[in-house]
């Protein structure tokens, strides 16, 4: 790693300030970040950690809206979703290992938008709000391609707002090295529609199934979803699995989340 | 430099870092505790697995700065006060749930931290907890059935034998 100072700031304020100074960067969990800092594929001047900020470890639900804060860890959504949004909770329950999951935050990982996480498919396959220091985001304006995002330089996740759905499903088809979806699709059933959300396939990072989602719409059952592709033109290929592959893969694990989610 | 001071197996510890410095390297470099091994250094082995305020967690995938104020345990602290192997530490030497012993440290902090909350885990919840931890000598056999003798049930119904 190149050398970077380090800052801990205890509120969100601090944060933003600290955050100010040309190439500081918000540290999560750091689970991503490290390793790419080992790497010495970014050079920071300054980390500014997000752990130490009581306000962005907060979860709360009521009205079917679940409310989880930025700097809350995959661990924490796992055991504090379970009952209320048990869909999410499954997914932050399989992300990495146990260890990860300890350290690895919510906030970061849809900051980070990795093309193939897994929470940026619960994001925009719950219609989610990204709520920032700044602003609110709706998920469906949020993800803007591979590692991109809507996050102006410096703004922070405090938290992130999940309308909790009827039913709702993800399925992930692990690439057995990184642990990473290959493919991963959130399914979910909201009073207003469904929404499909797929990880890990496409070039362009996470994106809305609309023709799965207009077919479940109509009935959600997984036959719905006969006859019904993906276009493998703009499908991730690599040593994985070919374009088509995930193309098809994409049909697979929509059917299974939908036949899942019962 | 700052000054990072925090509870290491139950005494305190402090020491000089830089912003880069990672747990990893200030447990072993500077509280001299090599019992955290650093295998791959990329988060995918698990070699390096600690308690951190009773998490299992990466040494090396964690600032040190980060587990200020903290309490952390490492392999140092694992064995009872008497010196001799606490239960899971036993089990792995009765069930030769090692061999080179690399990624030992690793998996009896995994296993530890599991066992905290689940005391009594099937086989596949053992295979799954240690997702993160990487053996390449035992082909994990021996130590799922080492963390089910750890846990007080029977091993005989393992497969494989």
């Amino acid at each position: 790693m190149y050398e970077f100072e380090f800052e801990k700031p205890s509120t969100v304020t601090e944060a933003v300030a600290a955050l100010a100074d040309e190439d500081a960067q918000a540290l999560g969990g750091g689970q991503t970040l490290i390793p790419t800092l080992k790497q010495r594929l970014a050079m920071p001047s300054k980390l500014v950690s997000l752990s130490g900020i009581a306000q962005l470890k907060e979860l709360s639900g009521n009205g079917g809206m679940l409310t989880i804060g930025g700097a809350v860890t995959h661990a924490e959504v796992a055991a504090a979703a379970a009952v209320s949004y048990p869909a999410l909770a499954d997914l932050a329950s399989h992300i990495g290992d146990p260890a990860v999951r300890n350290r690895g935050t919510i906030g970061g990982s849809l900051a980070n938008n990795d093309p193939a996480a897994c929470y940026p498919a619960a994001a925009l396959g719950s219609g989610a709000t990204i709520v920032t220091n700044a602003r609110e985001i709706t998920a469906d304006d949020y993800f803007r391609g591979l590692f991109e995002t809507a996050l102006e330089e410096g703004e922070i996740i405090t938290a992130v707002r999940f309308p909790v759905p009827e039913k709702a499903n993800y399925q992930k088809f692990l690439q057995p090295a990184s642990r990473f979806a290959l493919v991963g699709v959130f399914a979910a059933k909201y009073a207003a529609g469904v929404r499909v959300a797929v990880t890990g396939a496409s070039e362009e990072g996470v994106f809305r199934w609309h023709e799965a989602e207009a077919a479940l719409d109509a009935s959600f059952a997984p036959d719905a979803l006969d006859g019904l592709s993906v276009d493998a033109g703009g499908m991730i290929g690599d040593l994985h699995g070919s374009k088509e592959y995930r193309a098809h893969l994409v049909g697979v694990m929509t059917k299974r989340a939908v036949a899942a989610a019962g | 430099m700052a000054k990072v001071s925090m509870t290491v197996n139950g005494k305190a510890a402090s020491g000089d870092v830089e912003g880069r410095t990672l747990l990893s390297s200030f447990l072993r470099e500077q509280l001299g505790l090599t019992g955290t091994h650093v295998g791959c250094d990329t988060s995918q082995c698990g070699a390096c697995v600690v308690h951190v305020d009773g998490k299992a967690v990466k040494a090396c995938t964690m600032l040190a700065q980060e587990a200020e104020g903290a309490e952390v345990a490492t392999i140092e602290g694992q064995a009872n006060a008497d010196g001799s192997l606490n239960t899971i530490q036993q089990a792995f030497q009765d069930h030769h749930g090692l061999q080179c012993g690399f990624c030992t440290p690793g998996m009896v902090m995994s296993a530890a931290a599991l066992l905290k909350d689940n005391p009594k885990p099937t086989e596949a919840e053992i295979r799954d907890y240690l997702e993160g931890n990487l053996c390449r000598c035992t082909g994990y056999h021996n130590i799922v059935k080492a963390i089910m003798a750890a846990s007080g049930q029977d091993v005989s119904s393992i497969a494989a034998e």
